[in-house]
């Protein structure tokens, strides 16, 4: 949706430039889209240069590109990057993995949603980035503690997503099935499963934004490497220019994590109308 | 498969006054019938007679109070929606719960015999109306049936598609001879396809009519408007030539209306 919005507002800017060919058109939007961060980046790096900005406030964007390319260089961003990574990915899948087995156990069966769904429901209400002091108590500062936290965080959506999902298949479909003679295992994997994946992508994508908000945070305490760190260890000499550059490594990550996502549903959900009318 | 009727066949289906209440509203009331094998019954009967909670019961979707009901365990149902999995294609979805080696095989067979051979891997959001209804009744085919239950198949398509669907109906029928009950309150449709059509009202049959005519039969003969008069008084329709079009669904509901093929 996205980026149909994009491309409409692009042909109509296109509109008001004189008629050209396709490549040209292009160039001609890219332009047009790119003019005003372009100034804004201009304007920024004179107001460094002429001292109206001074670097302990923010760093001029051409210190910006350079440190990042030192950090590139050396190495040091990689290790950096991969450690963060690792984190974030071994919380999500254990948060994502917690909260699929819980909706399932309280979106199959009664019994499930008794033991299952009333502490669930009051246990989310608790924002999970407050846990912290306790986490540290509980698991001390290192790695543990920093994994449960994204993966605390991140069981929630995915559990009240799927959850609302299995329960949300509709009744009509469940009634066809039986009909069809579907014994309960096959009717939880052809119909109640396969209607849920929606909302479970929805909630997906709710996990992932909370996970890097919470590996932002449990990076900042007592981290001897990751993004988190680097930030941290910037913000000691004062290095804006690094702190931006963790900035948009996170933002980077953010993105491209949503482009796999985005991937990733676009084939599971294949068959819904919305793709299949704009594939 | 019901073997050709030889003379002291059990029949396919047996109600024994069956009866269903829900709350104050008694919807089934000591109703009794019996479907021969191979026999295309059609079920009359307005809004809130019952009609849909007779079919109901017979699928094994919802119980009975009272009184004994036997129906075969090779039953299939097709609703007035298509109902198919949005997520299976369609092949996918006549395969479903059909537990054989060559299901899949059987399934392109009976999406074949309903001609929807060139859908067969399409999803079924992709599927015109009718198209959808065709491949719900392979999804009914698939599964060999004794007994065909057909709640109101047809009442959400279009009338030019409705034609064809009946004539693939009775192809099918005549092919396969399961018993079929065909829940409808289109006068016409019941007239036009059935050898024996029972009038629901107030839960009890009121009335049990064999139509012996030969297929294919047509409205404009004079028997054929008899009957439908005599229908529609049952049914406490006031006699209005001309302006009566007894089918309460004309309009075709589904989104993506494309033309039948």
């Amino acid at each position: 949706m996205r980026l149909a919005l994009r491309y409409g507002r692009g042909g109509a800017a296109a509109g008001k430039t004189p008629p050209a060919g396709p490549p040209a058109r292009l160039l001609n939007q890219l332009l047009l889209r790119g003019s005003s961060p372009l100034a804004i980046l201009l304007i920024w790096e004179l107001a460094s240069r002429t001292g109206v900005l001074p670097a302990h406030i923010l760093a001029a964007p051409s210190q910006i590109g350079s440190a990042f390319w030192n950090l590139l260089a050396s190495g040091e961003l990689l290790g950096h990057l991969l450690v963060s990574a690792g984190r974030s990915l071994a919380g999500v899948s254990i948060g994502v993995a917690g909260g699929i087995t819980l909706a399932l156990i309280s979106g199959l069966s009664r019994a499930g949603e008794i033991a299952v769904d009333a502490p669930m429901q009051m246990l989310r209400t608790l924002p999970s980035l407050a846990l912290v002091p306790l986490f540290i108590l509980w698991l001390g500062v290192g790695e543990a503690m920093k994994i449960s936290m994204i993966a605390f965080g991140t069981a929630f959506p995915i559990y009240l997503t799927l959850f609302s999902g299995i329960r949300g298949v509709e009744a009509k479909l469940v009634e066809a099935a039986k009909t069809l003679g579907l014994t309960r295992l096959e009717l939880i994997r052809h119909v109640i499963l396969p209607g849920a994946l929606p909302t479970f992508f929805v909630g997906l994508r709710f996990s992932l934004g909370g996970s890097w908000l919470a590996l932002v945070v449990v990076e900042q305490v007592n981290a001897v490497q990751g993004i988190g760190f680097l930030a941290n260890d910037a913000r000691d000499f004062a290095r804006t220019d690094v702190i931006v550059v963790c900035l948009l490594i996170y933002s980077l990550l953010g993105l491209t994590v949503d482009v796999l996502v985005r991937a990733l549903e676009r084939w599971a959900l294949a068959w819904r109308p919305s793709f299949l009318n704009n594939p | 498969m019901p073997s050709p009727v030889s003379a002291p066949n059990p029949p396919a289906v047996c109600l024994q006054r069956i009866s269903r209440r829900f709350g104050e509203h008694q919807v089934l009331d000591e109703l009794s019938l019996e479907i021969a094998p191979g026999e295309f019954v059609a079920l009359l009967g307005a809004s809130g007679s019952g009609k849909t909670t007779l079919l109901r019961a017979l699928a094994g979707l919802d119980r009975i109070d009272g009184g004994e009901l036997h129906a075969p365990a090779a039953t299939a149902t097709v609703f007035q929606e298509p109902r198919l999995m949005p997520w299976k294609r369609v092949r996918h979805n006549v395969a479903l719960g059909v537990r054989r080696a060559d299901a899949h095989q059987l399934a392109l067979q009976a999406l074949d015999e309903v001609g929807l051979s060139h859908r067969i891997d399409a999803y079924p959001a992709t599927l015109s109306g009718g198209e959808a209804q065709r491949a719900a009744l392979a999804r009914g085919l698939v599964r060999e049936p004794e007994l065909f239950l057909l709640d109101e198949p047809f009442a959400a398509l279009d009338a030019l598609t409705r034609i064809r669907m009946h004539a693939l109906l009775l192809e099918l029928w005549r092919k396969h001879r399961p018993a079929v009950l065909l829940v409808t309150h289109d006068i016409n449709e019941a007239i036009l396809l059935a050898d024996r059509v029972l009038v629901l009202v107030q839960g009890r049959i009121a009335e049990d009519v064999p139509v012996p005519w030969p297929r294919p039969r047509h409205q404009g003969e004079a028997r054929f408007d008899t009957l439908r008069r005599h229908f529609l008084s049952l049914l406490g329709v006031p006699e209005a030539d001309g302006a009566e079009h007894e089918s309460a669904d004309g309009a075709d509901r589904r989104p993506h209306n494309t033309q039948e093929t």
